[in-house]
């Protein structure tokens, strides 16, 4: 019963930092309706980042450790986001009226370059987090004593998406992005600026994305120029999971689908982990491609 | 505008190329042979078809797995094995094919994705206790071609440019037949296709597994050639590499030897370059879908002969 919380929890964990992750994909996906291929990468970005800062740049010896943290946190959610709009600009906006696979295809050339660059940039070891960063009390839950990064991490992944969906849904420019993704066209009759609504969703998923990648860090103590695509792909699985376009559904997604691999990886067989993700998500393809929450029936799929 | 003399001075050059080249260079070219075989048989799907499959190292891995095992553990010589693995992997991509090949480009994209990362996993995990895991296997022996032992890299060359000029023959009978045009109106829109009565998905299934099994036979000829074969040879980053080559060669079967030549084999000319090499990848597939979405070469528009004027007919 002990490992099947500790499991739960860590499943739970992980499936915040996959959530934050699908929450870009199914952003981009809402208003462009393009699977956005370098969101993974952007979250390796995020990662080298925040270590960058932290290591290079001393935050952590002049600031405590938690005010350092968090202060790298919003920087890394800031430089990523950056990114993200600039990655739009150079690779997305010139293919808006284009074929969509092209603009699939060069989503995917951006990935490769966003790998292969940051692997030229730090080289291609693996890299490890300073460990005083990792808090290291545990928590006496229901008689379990539970590591508190954990808690803290699900905490921080969770405060992200309630912050989101109260953006999503209570601001005008969240519902301008609403009305974005519904129809751009009548959006734009609305003198809605589409333009600046895409913009704005290059800037809120790689920035949440970013983060992600400085919480594996923290969580994990270690990061190497590849894990991008398998999280970047864990986390799609994800936002299909719960319905691709939908925002609560990348949430659901998210934490679902950490628990799922956790349990897997705790009772079935450890090695075979990576391949629960890909196997949920060709079930579900096949099955039911609208996802756990997406009602609209997609065109042609 | 023909391209045929495109096709004798390219014929001419590789024919004449191990004449110029040290055995290094002959090794190089072995292995830009072996990519140019990969990248016809995915040229079939992707390129005629437009079936987005970034997943085909799963049916090369299939291909050379099967030779390598009939071959260490059944002593089966090499070319006996060439049909088996062309078979595992056709049958193998038609069992997964069978439910995904309706989804639309991108979720194809992802599913195959998922699955070539599956194939990997499973190697490493040594499914069946037939794979070896994590090491692969080795000590599969040299082809024997009726008594004739292939054991250097310039008789490994002649083999697999000969199979690339085979595969070229055939794949372009294929694009001047019934189901050619099949293919190229599904890629060019698939549901006017399935309103004139094309069994799009008939049509799609045929092509991915024939698309795969050429690959199973091409893993066949990659496992004589490097006696070992572990599942890392085998990874998503293969896949990808083969479907940028076909993707900016635009479709058409000189286009994908050019594209090879630039994308495998200018690597090795620029060794100091090597690293950024997928860098480059990926800004020209970037700055290729801006500014000339239809790839190097696309096909020439198909051509049909104007049927003889009749006797007495009014013009």
């Amino acid at each position: 019963m002990e490992q099947f919380f500790q499991q739960l929890l860590n499943g739970l964990a992980v499936g915040g930092i996959y959530a934050l992750v699908a929450l870009g994909y199914t952003m981009v996906y809402g208003v462009l309706k393009l699977i956005n291929f370098a969101h993974g990468d952007l979250f390796t970005i995020g990662a080298y980042l925040g270590l960058t800062l932290l290591a290079s740049w001393n935050l952590a010896g002049v600031l405590p450790p938690a005010v350092a943290v968090l202060a790298v946190f919003v920087m890394v959610g800031l430089l990523v986001a950056l990114i993200g709009v600039l990655l739009e600009r150079a690779a997305y906006r010139p293919l808006r009226g284009a074929n969509r696979l092209s603009a699939v295809v060069s989503a995917l050339g951006a990935s490769i370059f966003f790998e292969n660059a940051i692997m030229l940039i730090y080289g291609a070891r693996v890299y490890v987090y300073p460990d005083f960063l990792r808090p290291d009390f545990t928590v006496d839950l229901f008689g379990v004593s539970v590591p508190g990064v954990r808690l803290l991490i699900l905490g921080a992944s969770v405060a992200l998406m309630l912050a989101l969906s109260a953006f999503i849904q209570r601001t005008r420019m969240g519902a301008a992005i609403r009305a974005t993704a519904i129809d751009p066209g009548a959006a734009r009759l609305m003198g809605i600026n589409v333009d600046r609504v895409i913009a704005l969703v290059f800037l809120i998923g790689p920035g949440l994305g970013g983060m992600a990648g400085l919480m594996v860090g923290i969580y994990y103590g270690q990061i190497d120029f590849t894990m991008g695509w398998s999280y970047g792909l864990k986390a799609f699985t994800a936002a299909i999971l719960g319905g691709i376009g939908n925002i609560p559904g990348a949430m659901l997604g998210g934490l679902l689908l950490g628990v799922t691999e956790a349990l897997a990886a705790g009772y079935v067989a450890m090695a075979w982990k990576d391949a629960v993700a890909f196997l949920v998500l060709i079930l579900i393809l096949i099955i039911r491609p609208t996802g756990i929450l997406g009602e609209r029936t997609a065109d042609k799929l | 505008m023909s391209r045929t003399p495109l096709y004798v001075a390219l014929a001419v050059v590789i024919a004449g190329l191990p004449l110029v080249c040290n055995a290094y260079w002959t090794d190089v070219c072995v292995m830009i042979g072996l990519y140019a075989l990969l990248s016809l048989s995915l040229n079939v799907m992707l390129g005629q078809a437009g079936i987005f499959n970034m997943g085909h190292a799963a049916f090369f891995a299939v291909g050379a797995y099967t030779t390598a095992i009939l071959n260490t553990v059944c002593h089966w010589s090499i070319f006996l094995t060439m049909l088996p693995a062309g078979a595992a992997a056709g049958l193998f991509a038609l069992a997964v094919a069978r439910p995904i090949i309706h989804l639309r480009g991108d979720y194809l994209l992802i599913v195959t994705i998922g699955i070539v990362e599956i194939v990997r996993i499973a190697l490493i995990n040594d499914v069946f206790g037939l794979t070896g895991g994590a090491n692969g296997i080795f000590g599969i022996s040299r082809p024997v071609f009726f008594g004739f032992r292939i054991v250097k890299g310039l008789q490994f060359y002649y083999l697999v440019w000969g199979m690339v000029g085979v595969s070229m023959l055939l794949f372009y009978g294929l694009w001047r037949s019934r189901f050619g045009r099949a293919l190229n109106y599904i890629k060019e829109d698939d549901v006017a296709a399935e309103g004139c009565g094309v069994n799009v998905t008939g049509y799609k299934l045929a092509a991915f597994t024939l698309g795969a099994a050429w690959a199973g036979i091409a893993g066949t000829v990659y496992a004589a050639k490097m006696l070992t074969i572990a599942p890392e040879s085998f990874n998503f980053m293969e896949s990808v590499i083969l479907f940028a080559v076909v993707i900016l060669s635009g479709g058409s079967q000189v286009g994908v030897l050019v594209s090879v030549f630039l994308f495998i084999g200018l690597p090795e000319l620029l060794r100091e370059f090597s690293e950024a090499r997928m860098l480059i990848f990926g800004l020209a597939m970037m700055v290729m879908m801006i500014w000339r979405p239809q790839g190097l070469l696309p096909p020439l528009p198909r051509r049909y002969a104007m049927p003889p004027p009749q006797e007495g007919a009014r013009p």
